[in-house]
């Protein structure tokens, strides 16, 4: 049999080939099965760059739907409390270039902000803890609500449903642990003479 | 003894004999002391004296708060004069917790002893009483001292290491410490040692333009199996990485901690205060302080008292404030420059300098990097300067922390031979703040989403579980009409049965309720007896007030007469309607 096909190159060759690729197809078939990727990984690396917010700016229902929003090709500027650290750190992962932010979705917030529900005037009518998409509003139907300050990501989906409007988004105070040095003025902007003569003069006693 | 040589380094003119003429002073006591709660790394301490307590001198004012924290002391006796934020040393000025002390001028200590036998005590005793006394590394970073010296009861300690570099400019708190009080260090170095199970190996490393305090240690360290190795003098020798380095030749891996590698390594001002506050039993609360520079008349160490402002400190030194250009808290390599001089020496504070213009001149102007290569080969930890200064102004935190940028130790020497005078250290601590910042973000962030994808599969199960009880209502009651249809007549008379069943129950019940019609008029006759007695009562009182009473009065005796009247024919109304009914019932 070996003989007959050694005489025949032709032959030899095509069941060389075929054995080949009936190999590969099984071996590709096979990893096919055993490493197969659950869900897209591209939107789960989008969403670990979003802010996490869930606010809803983007006109999606959260940051996941979002992220499989871009994964299928929509804009990756629609994110104000992400801003452009946010687009830029996508652009980066999906190698695409870095617009700037769409003002149509809202302006990047200088602080961060969390909620905080005037407690006298609260009336206890629940529509915010429905609204908040984090479950960090505490209270009771007819009993005063408050926010957990630490888990509110400062989405402002509570303000709007209040009826009484008692819930402020305040500003987040820096503490001096988290404080951290400012950037050093750059070159360009560091001219002796523009200085102001209180930047040179000595310490204030 | 041989030691090895770090690469990079520095040769800053040193400035340290203005300091050194004169022994360590005391200054007058000052009239108040701020106390901040956190002058160490960790979780503040918390109060535990409220304002205008008075306290003694060496009391806890200030519990530590969890391990990474220690607790806080009066620097002197006095009335607890205010407990708020308050501005302290620190670089951006914002205010932080405070403890202010009113002293009452008698500096008069509470009892303190200190251990009688420190060579039996236990090891976890003696860790106990240095936490106790507040002590924190007074080298600079202020790591709580009890913490460092704990893992040796896990991890075999070999080596002890004793930092007396004191390798920056101007700085001399260790040195005339080391001068005056040797014998006590060495004595504070022989209470570690015993805490840390005896290691082979306890070296003293100081740089070797310090002969003086060389001298003054060699007599002490005779047969105590303590050596004192001096080595040439180079900025940043000083770093507790670069010093382990130079005495053993053993690299730390970076983000790992020296007792990872079986050495503790401490500053030579703690080896002092852990003496004081084992033998004798007083906790932290002054310590050496230099006061330097040309903008002061006097120029010498202090032994000041932790909480004491720097412009008192200021005004006993013949401050010229016109001739400063600036006032730093630390040396002019890692120090920071102060917005006010009202402000507390902190347990890290090792040097106060106020330079002339002269002296420090105002910074020249940043200008472009030329790559030169000069701060690469000053760096002491062998990073990249250059590149990281790049990578910190195009915020590229990947590549930073990819060039390590977390191993800089800040020292400085490359902003110091920088030819373009760029200021790299400001540059990279801003990038550290910022990649801290991300981190800190992504961590919120993540539990953030957890909590979100939470929220919605609570919804969905809510949603679900609704929906489950609909169907299954739906299906009982298709199975009943399904059940109806199959037999029409015996379902229709078990229910009606059953609906007999349930009225005639309710009847029963209601039956068994009420009480029988005798004793019901008996309650009646009974609530008729009481009305007629308090109608007496009240007219019979109407009667005793008689003239002499008010027409208010009257008028309110009046009034209780009617309503007794009427209550009680009410009561004969229900009576007789009660009778009405019943014989009505009877006649049924």
């Amino acid at each position: 049999m070996i003989e007959a096909i050694a005489q025949q190159p032709i032959l030899a060759a095509l069941i060389a080939l075929v054995g080949l690729g009936i190999l590969f197809g099984a071996l590709l078939g096979f990893a096919a099965e055993k490493f197969k990727v659950e869900g897209d990984p591209i939107v789960e690396q989008i969403d670990e760059l979003l802010p996490q917010t869930q606010c809803g700016q983007c006109g999606f229902p959260g940051c996941r739907p979002y992220a499989e929003s871009i994964a299928s090709g929509d804009a990756i500027n629609k994110c104000p409390p992400g801003g452009q650290a946010t687009i830029n750190s996508i652009a980066n992962l999906l190698d695409v270039p870095a617009p700037e932010l769409d003002a149509e979705h809202g302006e990047e917030a200088d602080l961060r902000t969390v909620a905080y529900i005037r407690e006298d005037e609260c009336i206890g009518c629940t529509k915010c803890i429905q609204a908040c998409p984090v479950d960090a509003i505490l209270g009771a139907a007819k009993l005063m609500h408050t926010v957990i300050a630490n888990e509110c990501t400062g989405c402002d989906l509570c303000v709007e449903p209040c009826p009484v409007d008692c819930i402020d988004m305040l500003p987040v105070q820096e503490t001096i642990k988290e404080w951290h040095w400012p950037a050093p003025p750059t070159t360009a902007d560091l001219i002796a003479s523009d200085r102001s003569p209180s930047a040179i003069g000595g310490p204030q006693l | 003894m041989k030691t090895w040589v770090t690469p990079g380094g520095v040769h800053p003119p040193e400035n340290k004999h203005q300091s050194l003429t004169m022994p360590i002073a005391t200054l007058p006591l000052p009239e108040k002391l701020l106390i901040p709660l956190s002058q160490h790394i960790g979780t503040p301490a918390v109060p535990c004296v409220e304002v205008g307590k008075k306290v003694l001198k060496g009391q806890k004012i200030a519990e530590a708060n969890g391990p990474l924290s220690v607790p806080m002391h009066a620097p002197t006796s006095g009335i607890i004069s205010a407990i708020e934020h308050r501005p302290i040393a620190h670089s951006s000025g914002m205010l932080a917790p405070c403890i202010e002390i009113t002293s009452d001028g008698r500096d008069k200590w509470k009892k303190h002893d200190g251990f009688e036998d420190v060579e039996n005590a236990t090891p976890a005793a003696l860790v106990k009483a240095i936490g106790e006394a507040g002590i924190a590394g007074m080298g600079g970073a202020g790591f709580p001292s009890a913490i460092k010296l704990s893992p040796g009861y896990q991890r075999p300690i070999h080596t002890l290491i004793v930092n007396a570099t004191e390798c920056e400019p101007y700085i001399t708190a260790d040195d005339s410490a080391i001068r005056e009080r040797a014998a006590e260090i060495i004595e504070g170095i022989g209470i570690l040692s015993h805490i840390l199970g005896n290691p082979s190996n306890i070296m003293i490393g100081i740089e070797d333009n310090k002969p003086e305090a060389i001298a003054a240690l060699e007599p002490h360290v005779v047969d105590t199996g303590i050596s004192v190795v001096s080595f040439p003098t180079k900025y940043p020798s000083g770093g507790e990485k670069q010093l382990i380095y130079i005495l053993t030749g053993k690299e730390i891996p970076s983000g790992d901690l020296p007792a990872d590698i079986g050495m503790v390594c401490v500053n030579i001002g703690t080896t002092y205060a852990v003496k004081r506050a084992i033998v004798d039993g007083e906790p932290l609360i002054s310590r050496v302080t230099t006061m330097t520079g040309d903008a002061c008349g006097i120029n010498r160490n202090y032994e000041t008292l932790i909480g004491t402002s720097v412009s008192h400190m200021l005004a006993n030194s013949e401050f010229n404030q016109d001739g400063c250009s600036r006032l730093v808290m630390g040396g002019p390599m890692m120090g920071f420059s102060l917005t006010s001089a009202d402000v507390p020496i902190v347990k890290t504070t090792n040097c106060i300098l106020a330079p002339s213009y002269e002296e420090i001149p105002e910074d020249d102007p940043a200008q472009p990097c030329i790559r030169c290569g000069m701060c690469a080969e000053a760096c002491p930890v062998s990073l990249l300067p250059q590149q990281l200064f790049w990578y910190s102004q195009a915020d590229d935190h990947e590549r930073l922390e990819a060039h390590n940028l977390f191993d800089c130790i800040e020292c400085g020497a490359c902003s110091y031979v920088c030819p373009s005078n760029i200021p790299l250290v400001q540059h990279y601590r801003h990038s550290k703040g910022e990649i801290q910042k991300a981190r800190a973000e992504k961590v919120r962030s993540d539990h953030a989403r957890e909590r979100f994808e939470f929220h919605q599969q609570r919804i969905e199960q809510a949603e679900k579980d609704k929906e489950a009880k609909r169907a299954a209502r739906r299906e009982a009651a298709e199975q009943a009409k399904a059940k109806a249809a199959a037999s029409p007549d015996k379902s229709a008379s078990t229910a009606g049965g059953g609906a007999a069943d349930i009225i005639a129950a309710a009847q029963a019940r209601a039956a068994a309720k009420k009480v029988s019609p005798e004793q019901q008029q008996a309650k009646f006759e009974r609530s008729i007896a009481g009305a007629e007695m308090r109608l007496q009562m009240a007219e019979e009182k109407l009667a005793d007030a008689g003239e002499g009473q008010t027409d208010e009065q009257n008028n309110i005796l009046t009034a209780a007469v009617e309503g007794a009247r009427q209550k009680l024919e009410q009561a004969k109304g229900r009576l007789a309607e009660h009778i009405k009914q019943h014989n009505g019932e009877q006649v049924d």
